[in-house]
């Protein structure tokens, strides 16, 4: 086989890999949306599930889930970047910090469900938090976690070493240091992981299953320790446990999930790139 | 006779009269360093930095040259697992003694490094960086340090109309000078120049050497040259190292037309090196 052919034949073998993924990812969101659009009105967006969810819409589900991405945010994301910030900049390589990142690495691969059943026994029978966003976004945020430590990491480390050597050399303490020169530069690479992890979070369903999802309330929660409808349960539960659900109004209810998730997607694409175009370096 | 380069400062070819009764600026007591791979840097170098000239410390690369600079204003202290023996003075005082402020003495003694490295910021930032971590905050001082630091760098002409644009704008050889007139911001008393000018056109490299002559009037300057050629140009003061070792040391005009030793004058016509 001549050269040539060879270089074709390896360029259309990567080509075809391609198509292969990209294909039924393009195939299951047009289907959603052909699907769904029909059962999209302002409606379905705003008003209360009616008739044991087969009529209505899907607003307090909406509000759950946007309060628990918001939940979560809230606890793993100063959490996340602390610790990142510790691992890159302050801790030395010792057995300890080792350990760390193996707890951290492993915390990622822990199955979803495993992390729901964590938080049942943790935030809402130990801690008395019972089934509310409270331990809902706990349960979350401790999934996310693995996730935004190690993306915060990765853009810390990104940050040339000369920068902090500079820095130190015109006096800088090592706090100046990160606080004004490290941490703005790896600030679009940390906010994409956020974003990513948080998307991450909303689209969950085993985490929130014991810990804060209503199977159906038709009302938006008043606090933090109140149950939430919340979209991806939702979908579960007139996907699986509602007879005579209309299936339209399944699709719509995957649409909405999906727009919220994918807009979160574009939102960190854009961030990156802004960012990226007033870096100098 | 290795023995009459002992440095002292009464010492026989060792400056001029007016140097009599001038305390030196630095001085290092025998000192040793070693890194945490076990590489032996500097071996025993006692040496005195005078006040108001140049000291120019040169020799073959890995002689300890950037070592001995980089201990100067402890930035050796990033680098785990040291080990230094000895005494080094800044004003007669140990600046390695327990209790001294690592921050403030930067400040004291700032530094030029080889390769130029503007803070991602714009250029009047990069000025008013070290001020204000020092907790300056008066907005028309650091003006004026802006445009004291630039002229003293022989760069405030080329830049006086464009502070607000990003620093890393600027070609190599402004680069550089902006990184000089930054440390100079910090008003210091020493500056330790590493190879300033290895990567600048020889037009460039003029400006810094010039620049140079100017600041010696005001401060001590430290410059390891990139060259025997540099050193020779711009050293009132020459040290030769080699292998961790200083070798020979002696005013610039003395030291590269009679050297003592027979190693200095094989490296400075070009033998080795």
């Amino acid at each position: 086989m001549s050269r040539q052919l060879r270089q074709q034949l390896g360029f259309a073998l990567l080509s075809l890999a391609t198509t292969v993924v990209v294909l039924p990812i393009l195939a299951l969101v047009v289907y959603i949306v052909v699907q769904g659009a029909p059962a999209l009105s302002w409606e379905f967006v705003t008003a209360m599930p009616r008739d044991g969810m087969r009529a209505g819409g899907v607003w307090p589900a909406i509000v759950g889930t946007v309060l628990l991405t918001l939940g979560t945010a809230v606890f793993a994301v100063p959490l996340g970047v602390a610790v990142a910030i510790y691992l890159v900049e302050y801790a030395r390589d010792t057995l300890f910090t080792r350990l760390m990142r193996l707890a951290i690495i492993n915390l990622a691969g822990v199955p979803s469900v495993v992390y729901g059943l964590f938080g049942l026994g943790l935030f809402v029978i130990f801690l008395h938090f019972s089934t509310s966003i409270l331990a809902g976004s706990l349960t979350l945020a401790i999934m996310t976690l693995p996730i935004i430590i190690s993306t915060a990491e990765e853009s810390l480390r990104a940050v040339p070493q000369s920068f902090r050597i500079v820095s130190l050399s015109l006096g800088g303490t090592q706090w100046q240091t990160v606080r004004r020169v490290v941490l703005p530069q790896a600030l679009p690479g940390i906010l994409t992981g956020v974003i990513l992890g948080l998307e991450r979070a909303a689209g969950e369903t085993a985490p929130i299953l014991f810990t804060v999802a209503a199977f159906f309330l038709p009302r938006l929660p008043r606090s933090i320790f109140d149950q939430t409808m919340a979209l991806p349960y939702h979908l579960f539960v007139i996907s699986t446990q509602v007879p005579g659900m209309p299936v339209r109004i399944q699709y719509g209810t995957a649409l909405v999930l999906l727009v919220f998730v994918l807009s979160m997607n574009v939102l960190a694409a854009v961030t990156r790139s802004r960012f990226r175009r007033r870096r100098q370096w | 006779m290795e023995g009459a380069d002992s440095p002292s400062p009464m010492g026989e070819g060792r400056g001029g009269g007016w140097r009599m009764n001038t305390q030196p600026k630095l001085e290092l007591q025998s000192v040793s360093y070693i890194y945490e791979d076990g590489v032996q840097a500097l071996r025993d170098v006692s040496l005195h930095i005078y006040p108001r000239e140049i000291t120019a410390i040169f020799g073959p690369a890995g002689g300890g040259k950037s070592t001995l600079l980089r201990l100067l204003n402890r930035l050796n202290d990033l680098v785990p697992g040291r080990c230094l023996e000895g005494r080094v003075l800044l004003d007669g005082e140990d600046i390695y003694a327990p209790g001294v402020d690592v921050h403030a003495l930067r400040r004291r003694v700032g530094m030029v490094f080889a390769t130029p490295v503007p803070l991602p910021m714009n250029i009047r930032q990069n000025l008013t960086y070290g001020p204000e971590l020092a907790g300056m905050r008066n907005r028309a001082r650091l003006d004026e340090l802006v445009e004291s630091s630039l002229r003293a760098a022989a760069l405030w002409g080329e830049v006086e109309n464009r502070l607000d644009e990003p620093a890393s704008a600027l070609s190599g050889g402004q680069q550089q000078r902006l990184c000089l007139a930054r440390t100079l911001a910090l008003e210091p008393e020493v500056i330790l120049l590493d190879e300033p000018t290895s990567g600048l056109d020889p037009i460039s490299t003029a400006k810094v050497e010039a620049s140079l002559q100017e600041l010696k009037r005001h401060y001590t300057v430290v410059i390891v040259p990139h060259s025997a050629q540099q050193a020779a140009r711009v050293a009132d003061h020459a040290v030769f190292m080699l292998q961790s070792e200083l070798v020979e040391e002696g005013p610039g005009g003395q030291l590269f037309t009679k050297p003592r030793n027979q190693r200095t004058e094989d490296y400075i016509t070009g033998r080795f090196g």
